[in-house]
């Protein structure tokens, strides 16, 4: 399993790994090429953390936390190459020796998070509005499609526009699309400098005060509001996140690092609750709803965290008149659409494509929707 | 270049089509007669040349969607075009088919400056977004070098880059959401005005999609506050690989900078006899590496670059004085690839993408390629993230000059895959590259391209034959396919 610092070779430019002996997609192509064959479903698991996410699917557990390791690192290339059963920490040690990092902030959501469970989940942190996305960052995937095909899309190049975008349009498919086995991020350097401010405000101001800054040259990463209190991280050179924080004002928060990974983590005192948790997505300036009585306003306003027990279709249809939509995160119970309906035309190219990819349809059938 | 491999190849009723078309749009919409074909028969790539069937140029959605709808009923093959300032191909006309150019769609219907977004007409040139947000702060990063002309709906179907993508990242990383004409005439809605949307990421399948897919007839884009400041620096290298390792070091020390730029000797003499912006001639590389962010940011990481440079042997270190000097600096590489127009009677592209580390090997190689094909080549290079342009010069009217062009360009693209990279960063496939993709995918993967084409276009009318070939072309082209970066028989002499 391991490949550590320890792995890492420093005669050159390059980082030589030597990757582990447990390439096992050939052998995760065999089960699938099975199942295709006798029609068996398969539910793909990697750290088995975001069980919680999505529908619930029936399927034979395809595990993929042995088909592990960094297979590729050149620090100044901004580029990592590893597997999908990698654990997620195991990738930030790496890149953190050499001072960089996952732009997106990946929530883990438990300690045997895996890489591959984070792209199929396409899930980012509070650094996603001004760092990127999941998907912003994934630069190329090798994954197993439904007929047992090992393919690769993408490169470990920062631009690259040959052939469709396969690998972005596989982060965030819950695995409906293909089982990825492979997966090349862009990473970035770890700021010179982080700090946190927090303000006492009202909620629509804050969310005013959020956008108007989030549209001026100031070196924002992060930007909440919950109970009373905005929060902004600034990241950068420590001449240039002083010069901020003497623009921005506020009070410095010491536990800023605490605070945005029990955010991104979902550990804050907000999220002790057992009611269904929203995950209401929407242009960041829209005004606060009526709704939003038990809300945490991340992504600059842009992710609202909304706990509620109201009518699924009345959250979704406030959220679908400012241009959002809905996720049921947590807690869904007995709600079965879990992800906002999408409009039948646009429902049609998903089932489309998933034939495509999945002709019996036996990658974690329904984990994304019922007809996927 | 044999363009009849994949063309469709039935014959069309042009004159019951021509009725049709004319029924649904006005009449100065449709172009019919030869002379007026003639001026769409190519786009930025004018080396390969066909004359369509016929000219639409709606200028409403519906009258898109009529033209859909006929076109699908015809099994008319339809070709979107934009400012026809592609370099791949991409808007390449077909014989037997409608081009469908959205000149018309040229209005910015709104601009929200909360949320900083503009929702715009895909015929908006690029620069046109940013000038129309600029008195708000705001731009749109996004900026390839033909930003003055190219269109927005164009960008998104080539993914385009630019000179700032590295920091700001490409079109894909820019833009929310499209209304889009799918084959049959429906309209839909991919993406969304929140910084994601349920389902598959269709936004990322459709971007760089090159017209494949659907058409697009309105982009939401987002915009960022503009940088308080921008400061550049050049660095002037008497060998190529040293400019290479200042990227490098910069890179390691941390420092992302909004644009990092190169150009080897052919580039710098040809665009300094050109715009003067006083690059030094006799260097064999230089180095342009801008900063933006905060004043406080910038002066602490320009003094940073400047000290890395020459540790990494610049033997000269430029700071841009003021702001007409940072321009002059820029003006230079932004306008390379004209200047090497005035060099030679004609140029070719190449835009090839490599881990930057095998920079070295890559211009060695392409160096003995130039001589071994008997044809000039400059290099510029967006140095940050690995794109490389090597600008072939040739004479069009030297018989055979052409073809020879095309083969070296080819050689080039499959060193970059050789090294790990890809034929195409930001210009696409189009018809240009594409026998390379032969060697860049394996058949399983063109297999799966085309499967997702039929998920979108089953009939295969849309832009039919660019950007992924038929495995009968591979066949044809006896590619070998690279499989991580090894080529069979490794042990033989490339060059």
């Amino acid at each position: 399993m391991c490949i550590m610092a320890s792995c890492l070779s420093l005669s050159s430019n390059v980082f030589n790994f030597f990757v582990p002996d447990n390439d096992l997609a050939a052998k995760l192509s065999g089960v699938i090429q099975q199942a295709n064959q006798s029609g068996e479903a398969l539910r793909i698991v990697g750290g088995n953390t975001k069980a919680f996410y999505g529908r619930r699917c029936q399927g034979q557990a395809l595990s993929t936390t042995e088909h592990s390791g960094v297979i590729n690192y050149d620090p100044t290339e901004l580029v990592i190459t590893a597997r999908s059963g990698t654990r997620l920490t195991e990738l930030e040690n790496v890149l953190a020796e050499q001072n960089q990092k996952l732009p997106f902030e990946p929530p883990h959501f438990g300690e045997a998070a895996t890489l591959g469970g984070t792209i199929a989940c396409g899930l980012s942190g509070p650094r996603r509005p001004y760092t990127g996305s999941a998907r912003d960052l994934v630069l190329g995937i090798r994954c197993i499609t439904g007929r047992g095909e090992h393919l690769q899309f993408g490169g470990q190049v920062i631009k690259n526009v040959a052939g469709y975008d396969v690998s972005r349009l596989m982060t965030g498919a819950l695995g409906t699309l293909g089982l990825i086995t492979e997966v090349s991020l862009k990473v970035l350097p770890k700021p010179e400098t982080e700090i946190t401010l927090q303000f006492a405000m009202e909620q629509q101001p804050a969310i005013d005060r959020m956008n108007e800054l989030a549209g001026q040259p100031v070196p924002l990463s992060a930007a909440c509001w919950y109970d009373g209190v905005m929060r902004l991280r600034l990241s950068g050179t420590e001449q240039g996140v002083r010069a901020a924080q003497q623009k921005v004002g506020g009070e410095l928060n010491d536990e800023g690092d605490k605070f945005w990974m029990q955010l991104r983590e979902q550990t804050l005192p907000f999220f002790e609750n057992d009611a269904p948790l929203w995950r209401l997505s929407v242009p960041p300036a829209t005004k606060v709803q009526e709704l939003d009585e038990n809300v945490l306003h991340d992504w600059g306003g842009a992710q609202r965290w909304l706990f509620s027990s109201e009518d699924p279709s009345k959250i979704r249809e406030t959220v679908t008149q400012n241009d959002g939509h809905a996720t049921c995160f947590r807690n869904h119970g007995d709600i079965d659409d879990v992800f906002h309906p999408i409009p039948e035309a646009i429902m049609q190219l998903h089932r489309n494509l998933k034939q495509s990819f999945d002709p019996k349809g036996i990658l974690n059938p329904g984990r994304m929707y019922g007809d996927l | 270049m044999n363009l009849a491999l994949e063309q469709t190849s039935q014959s069309v009723d042009r004159t019951a089509l021509i009725k049709r078309l004319n029924n649904a749009l006005p009449s100065d919409a449709l172009l019919t007669e030869h002379e007026e074909l003639v001026p769409y028969e190519c786009d930025g790539l004018s080396a390969y040349r066909t004359v369509p069937l016929l000219v639409v140029l709606p200028y409403t959605v519906e009258q898109v969607q009529a033209v859909m709808r006929i076109c699908s009923e015809f099994s008319v093959p339809v070709v979107a075009r934009g400012a026809g300032t592609g370099l791949s191909g991409g808007a390449l006309p077909l014989s037997n088919g409608v081009l469908l150019s959205l000149a018309r769609f040229n209005q910015i219907l709104h601009i929200d400056q909360q949320n900083r977004t503009a929702s715009v007409q895909p015929g908006v040139t690029n620069l046109a977004v940013s000038e129309a947000v600029a008195q708000l702060g705001l731009y749109y990063a996004p900026d390839p070098s033909s930003q003055i002309a190219c269109s927005i709906g164009g960008n998104v179907a080539e993914n385009a880059g630019g000179v700032h993508c590295l920091k700001y990242g490409l079109t894909l990383h820019n833009i929310l959401s499209l209304e889009v004409i799918l084959v049959t005439g429906e309209r839909v809605t991919i993406g969304g005005q929140a910084l994601d949307s349920p389902g598959y990421d269709l936004l990322a399948l459709m971007t760089g999609s090159e017209g494949m897919l659907g058409i697009i007839v309105e982009v939401t884009v987002k915009l960022l506050p503009k940088p308080e400041i921008a400061k550049v620096v050049m660095g002037v290298f008497d060998e190529v690989e040293k400019a290479g390792d200042g990227v490098a070091a910069i890179i390691a020390a941390g420092i992302i900078p909004g644009g990092l730029e190169m150009m080897d000797n052919p580039a710098i003499r040809a665009t300094e006899d050109f715009v003067h912006a006083g690059y030094p001639t006799q260097a064999a590389a230089i180095l342009l590496c801008e900063l933006d962010g905060t004043a406080q940011e910038v002066d602490s990481q320009i003094a940073t670059v400047s000290e890395l440079l020459k540790q990494k042997g610049a033997r000269e270190i430029r700071l841009a004085q003021n702001e007409n000097e940072r321009l002059l600096f820029w003006s230079g590489r932004k306008n390379a690839f004209p200047a090497v127009g005035r060099i030679s009677p004609d140029y070719y592209c190449i835009d090839g993408t490599i881990p930057r580390r095998h920079l070295g090997k890559v211009l060695g190689g392409i160096t003995e390629l130039s001589e071994q094909y008997d044809l000039r080549i400059a290099n510029v290079f967006h140095a940050g993230d690995g794109n490389l342009h090597p600008l072939i010069l040739y004479d069009s009217n030297h018989p055979g000059e052409l073809e020879r062009t095309e083969e070296l360009g080819g050689k080039i693209l499959e060193l970059c895959i050789e090294v790990g990279g890809t034929i195409t960063g930001e210009h696409g496939v189009g018809l240009e590259k594409i026998n390379q993709m032969c060697i860049q995918f394996q058949k399983a993967e063109l297999e799966q391209f085309h499967l997702v084409k039929a998920a979108f276009d089953p009939d295969a009318l849309l832009n039919p034959g660019k950007a992924v070939p038929t495995l009968a072309r591979c066949a044809e082209f006896g590619a070998m396919h690279v499989h991580n970066g090894e080529l069979p028989f490794p042990e033989l002499e490339r060059f």
